[in-house]
């Protein structure tokens, strides 16, 4: 079996990013960029099941500008196999992504597709749901444990009241969430390793996809700032503000 | 044109969410019809009919709709989203996964999460955990939108009087998703999401075992309780714990954040709280930004002392 996973260049995890002056979207000039924290741990799930002797090889996919190159290097750095890089200065939408990864996935015929939940920049949580529609697979979000076996997989899902236990046919898309696993560090050897492993470059026009933004981003803003309040002495005034001042308790 | 809300329940209650995404639709502009879509769910399709606001009740019923599946429920929504101008779901992990399949069934964007309306066309949703707000404008025939729920005002659950209409649930029963059964968290506290105080725990707790000296202090408060995501990385309690952008965002009346440091992935999920109170030993932590009030103690000393004073005054 193939496993695919699709991972996005997002900016760092610990940077606190900056509204442009003029509003027109968020400072990524000179800011650290890394892997999409969610998709670093659907790399290490593809790595496991690898090890497991249940996929022979890993495909990393990414979308975006040149230095998405970077992105699938670092997952060919912990173990994956070869890299697909789709290469678009466009502003890209979850529907345009999710439509290239299609025809990728229809092309190379993985078993499974496995990609974090949302990724950190637009928070959007869309990706993964639509691509499992486009190409009509089963779909499971929020994934926390994984079991696959005779064709089939078992996920247990994080959903608000609890845990959703789902079996579903393979090929299927699965969607990660944090608890399914501690990516790991890639390693020196690996990382030079990794500097062989071929990546294969195309357009979203080579796929046949128009990935023009249906969206319009009118303006993007700070939020507004929350003032920070008092510092007070015991539990006792604590509780006596919560009380009589605020009124909340 | 009318707007088409679909609602989130259990096939027995309606979840406060759908009434927050009915307050969205509202300020949207025209006739607000609430789909019921379940199994054996007459009861909550009545409830539905009961909410302000509410033009008409669209009650899908069937088998393979019991349990919310994705690919189950997704063509229901998306036959009947022909006829309307906007499509509204809660942002819970109800509505975020099974909204993108109905936007690809339209052939249209979804625009996740907004938090305000500025009109029909135009929305404000946050992005990079809420440390910025996009206004993004939709020019697809069909809007596919899901609602945080925290930033509309739910809408009253009584007090209309809607028709329900029965429609089509289709047969898609697909043969590639099992149900295989819900691990509900045993929880007797309010739910996270509808609480009116929260007291979380972070690293700072240092155990599972530990989180019972807050649990304690919510019995007294009726409060829920909850986690930054550092406790529920290092296992402490479930995710189903999490507050912030990868977990649950809130707005309760008052957050009391405990042995939490106030990572931005944190803040992003509890800073439009109406009060937020903190424990914390470090002074510099960053939470002590954005609390009201905040006391620099030992957790391990003032949780205890927190018990007793609130029994004082109760």
């Amino acid at each position: 079996m193939k496993i695919l996973v699709p991972v996005k260049r997002v900016v760092d995890y610990n940077v606190k990013i900056r509204v442009k002056a003029d509003g027109t979207g968020v400072e990524t000039q000179n800011v650290k960029m890394s892997m999409n924290p969610f998709d670093e741990i659907a790399v290490e799930q593809a790595i496991r099941l690898k090890e497991a002797g249940l996929a022979e090889e890993i495909i990393a996919v990414s979308l975006g500008v040149t230095q998405s190159q970077e992105t699938i290097r670092t997952a060919l750095a912990m173990g994956a196999d070869r890299g697909i890089l789709v290469e678009t200065d466009e502003a890209l939408e979850p529907l345009g992504v999710a439509k290239c990864l299609q025809k990728i996935a229809e092309k190379e015929g993985p078993g499974l597709i496995l990609m974090g939940k949302q990724a950190i920049d637009d928070d959007a949580n869309q990706t993964p749901q639509m691509l499992s529609a486009l190409l009509g697979w089963a779909q499971a979000t929020y994934v926390s444990k994984l079991e696959i076996a005779d064709g089939k997989a078992k996920v247990k899902r994080e959903i608000d009241g609890g845990l959703e236990n789902l079996e579903i046919a393979l090929p299927a898309v699965l969607s990660v969430d944090l608890r399914l696993n501690e990516p790991r560090y890639a390693s020196l050897p690996n990382i030079m390793k990794a500097k062989k492993k071929p990546i294969d470059t195309m357009s979203p026009a080579d796929l046949g996809v128009d990935v023009s933004p249906r969206l319009v981003t009118l303006k993007v803003t700070e939020p507004p700032k929350r003032a920070g309040g008092v510092k007070v002495e015991s539990v006792a005034e604590l509780v006596d503000k919560l009380r009589n001042e605020a009124k909340v308790i | 044109m009318s707007i088409l809300v679909i609602a989130e329940h259990d096939n027995a209650e309606l979840k406060p969410a759908t009434l927050n995404t009915v307050t969205a639709a509202a300020q949207i502009g025209g006739d607000v019809h609430l789909l019921v879509a379940g199994h054996n769910c007459a009861a909550v399709a009545e409830a539905a009919a009961k909410v302000a606001g509410v033009a008409k009740v669209l009650h899908a019923d069937a088998p393979a709709l019991e349990h919310g599946v994705a690919e189950n429920l997704a063509p229901v929504v998306a036959r009947l989203a022909a006829d309307y101008g906007h499509v509204l779901a809660p942002a819970t992990t109800f509505g975020k996964n099974f909204m993108p399949r109905v936007a690809v069934a339209l052939d249209v964007a979804q625009i996740s999460e907004i938090s305000a309306v500025e009109s029909a066309d135009t929305f404000i949703r946050p992005i990079y955990a809420g440390n910025a707000l996009a206004t993004v404008q939709s020019k697809d025939a069909i809007k596919v939108i899901t609602v945080r729920g925290t930033t509309f005002e739910p809408a009253a659950a009584e007090g209309g009087s809607a028709a329900v209409e029965t429609v089509d649930a289709g047969s898609e029963a697909n043969d590639k998703v099992t149900f295989a059964g819900l691990e509900e968290s045993s929880n007797e506290r309010p739910e996270l999401t509808t609480a009116r105080i929260i007291i979380s725990g972070g690293r700072g707790m240092q155990s599972g075992d530990n989180f019972a000296m807050l649990e304690e202090i919510a019995d007294k408060l009726n409060a829920a309780v909850g986690a930054s995501r550092a406790a529920v990385d290092a296992g402490y309690v479930p995710n189903d714990y999490q507050v912030g952008q990868t977990g649950k965002i809130v707005a309760p009346d008052l957050y009391i954040a405990v042995g939490i440091s106030g990572a931005i992935q944190h803040l992003a999920g509890m800073k439009d709280s109406k009060v937020i109170a903190c424990i914390n030993k470090d002074e510099e932590a960053p939470i002590f930004q954005v609390a009201d009030f905040g006391l620099v103690a030992d957790l391990f000393q003032a949780l205890p002392e927190l018990s007793k004073e609130l029994d004082k005054g109760a």
